[in-house]
């Protein structure tokens, strides 16, 4: 019920935030923190730390934009195929990927990613190191103009929104069910008669679907795709916005997405403009040392405990 | 009776090496139908080690088991589990950021075939809660239905393990230590809820507390460096001077 009225005050204020806010952070914003929730199911749902995210942000943004430039498909249909191909990245970076756990897996998702990197770096339909410029961004649903920034913001909200159910659901599913009883007890798990690999797989070619919706909308919104978006430092930093908002609650890696590209964004512009990634550093650390559930979860903690 | 209507699970010549350590001996092992069957030895001796092997979690170097007359040598572990051989863990093996009713439905939940359903609600699995229920009833936990399983005591947690295990409708089960580390009270109410749902099944355990052995199996195998040592009631086995000097030492 608290939870229903919250998410309700949540899109209210998302639906009247481009009165006081340029809508283009906005939009920026909400396209990280569909990537950071994405990104959860399989760190805090699935207990599987992905090093490799950015393969499929940055993979979905090329492929989309490249589906929007050259093939002049609709704008929504672009962005399926650039998370189809994201899903299918993550099908065959995944299928390699579970077999092993912990540090292993987070290293064999980083090769993999650097792998695909190294494969934008040098094609040429990315645009090498120009990226993929001028991507148009197109009607929605064939007749509104998503050149207009407002008309684009509800777009990518609607996006977002609905990206936020299917997390949310897929968590409180009878799938999510095994899921969390695989993270929790693994060989438990197995003795129950689960095939474990094949549940930890469907969690990881979802969340990296979901990271390319993600990535392909970045794209439309900026009207760019480039190898920033496929760099190690995107899966960094997708790890950060999920740990500072809240590992393994639905509206936690939301919440840390906001709060990092808010403060790279403020940051940015004044006197520590160089020091970005030293204050970024910081408040991770602080995160880790003092508050170890995040925003979200600390917050969930205090209410708990008052009530 | 023949021989694979008498014994639901056999092993013949099981082995098991690391690396110049030969960890299970060829074992010859055979449970028959609705026995509780102890495995006991001294640390060491390669009692987890076996039930890993038959539960598939480690590979068996050479030898051969068979269940219900099939062999299962090849087949993997969550395989051999929907055949009906569950098996419980040294440790507590619950999920402790679940309730304890969805620690037992997610054992249900596999034969709904909805279990790769992501986009179903949870809520489709209350149909399960009155079934979920009864078998936490059954093992004394109906106060904890909506407990979250890391705040229960140990006890209560080794019981839901139980309950979990038997909504699987297990025809066999595998119970590693089943008592270990608990208080008095504690392996009372464990021993009691064996022996009540030992009832139409076959049961395997590892335990060390004898106690709990004499009062509970059928038949007794005792483990010594990985190779069967003897067989027998418990009567037989505790006499056996054998087994005093593999638990003792020489000098006992």
């Amino acid at each position: 019920m608290n939870t229903k009225i919250a998410y309700l005050i949540a899109i209210g204020l998302l639906l009247v935030a481009p009165l006081a806010i340029y809508p283009v952070f906005l939009m920026k914003l909400l396209c990280f923190a569909l990537f950071a929730s994405a990104f959860n199911l399989i760190l805090g749902f699935g207990g599987l730390l992905s090093f490799g995210h950015a393969a499929f942000f940055g993979g979905a943004a090329y492929v989309t934009g490249h589906a929007l430039k050259v093939w002049g498909l609709p704008t929504e249909l672009g962005i399926l195929v650039g998370a189809a191909v994201a899903g299918l990245l993550g099908l065959a970076i995944g299928s390699l990927a579970i077999r092993r756990q912990g540090i292993y897996f987070a290293m064999i998702t980083l090769a993999m990613a650097q792998m695909v990197y190294f494969l934008f770096v040098s094609s040429d339909f990315t645009g090498g190191e120009n990226g993929l410029q001028g991507v148009p961004r197109g009607k929605a649903l064939g007749f509104i103009d998503l050149q207009d920034n407002l008309s684009m913001y509800y777009f990518v909200l609607a996006i977002f929104v609905i990206g936020y159910f299917v997390i949310s659901r897929t968590v409180n599913s009878p799938f999510g069910q095994v899921l969390s009883a695989i993270r929790d007890n693994e060989a438990r798990a197995t003795s129950l008669g689960y095939d474990v690999d094949r549940y930890k797989l469907l969690a990881f070619v979802l969340s990296a679907t979901l990271a390319g919706v993600a990535g392909g909308t970045k794209t439309v919104v900026f009207q760019l795709a480039s190898l920033t978006d496929a760099h190690w430092h995107m899966s960094g930093e997708v790890v950060l916005m999920t740990l500072l908002g809240g590992l393994g609650t639905i509206p936690g890696p939301a919440v840390g997405a906001g709060i990092i590209i808010t403060l790279q964004n403020y940051l940015a512009s004044g006197p520590l403009g160089a020091w970005v990634p030293v204050v970024l550093g910081v408040i991770f650390v602080i995160c880790v040392l003092a508050f170890r559930r995040g925003v979200v979860g600390e917050l969930r903690e205090v209410i708990r405990k008052s009530f | 009776m023949s021989d694979t209507g008498k014994y639901i699970l056999e092993t013949q010549g099981l082995t098991k090496e690391f690396k110049g350590f030969t960890a299970v001996d060829t074992v010859d092992l055979k449970v028959k139908r609705h026995d509780i069957h102890a495995l006991i030895g001294p640390n060491g001796a390669g009692k987890t080690t076996v039930f890993n092997l038959l539960t598939k979690f480690l590979i068996p170097t050479r030898g051969k088991i068979t269940f219900n007359g099939r062999d299962i040598t090849a087949t993997k572990s969550a395989e051999i589990a929907r055949m009906g051989v569950i098996r419980s863990f040294q440790i507590s093996a619950v999920f402790p950021h679940m309730t304890a009713r969805e620690n037992v439905r997610v054992a249900l939940q596999r034969k709904l075939g909805t279990s790769f359903h992501f986009w179903r609600p949870v809520s489709s699995l209350n149909r399960l809660n009155d079934r979920a229920d009864e078998l936490l009833t059954m093992v004394g936990l109906e106060h904890f239905t909506d407990a979250v399983v890391a705040d229960m005591p140990y006890g209560r947690k080794r019981a839901l393990e139980i309950a979990t295990t038997l909504a699987m409708e297990p025809e066999m089960m595998l119970l590693d230590e089943p008592t270990q580390g608990m208080g008095r009270e504690d392996v009372e109410l464990i021993t009691q809820l064996i022996k009540k749902v030992s009832a139409n099944r076959t049961i395997l355990m590892v335990e060390h507390n004898l106690g709990v052995v004499s009062t509970l199996c059928d038949k007794i195998t005792v483990l010594q460096r990985g190779a069967l040592l003897t067989e027998g009631t418990y009567e037989e086995v505790s006499s056996d001077p054998r087994v005093k000097e593999a638990y003792m030492g020489k000098a006992a």
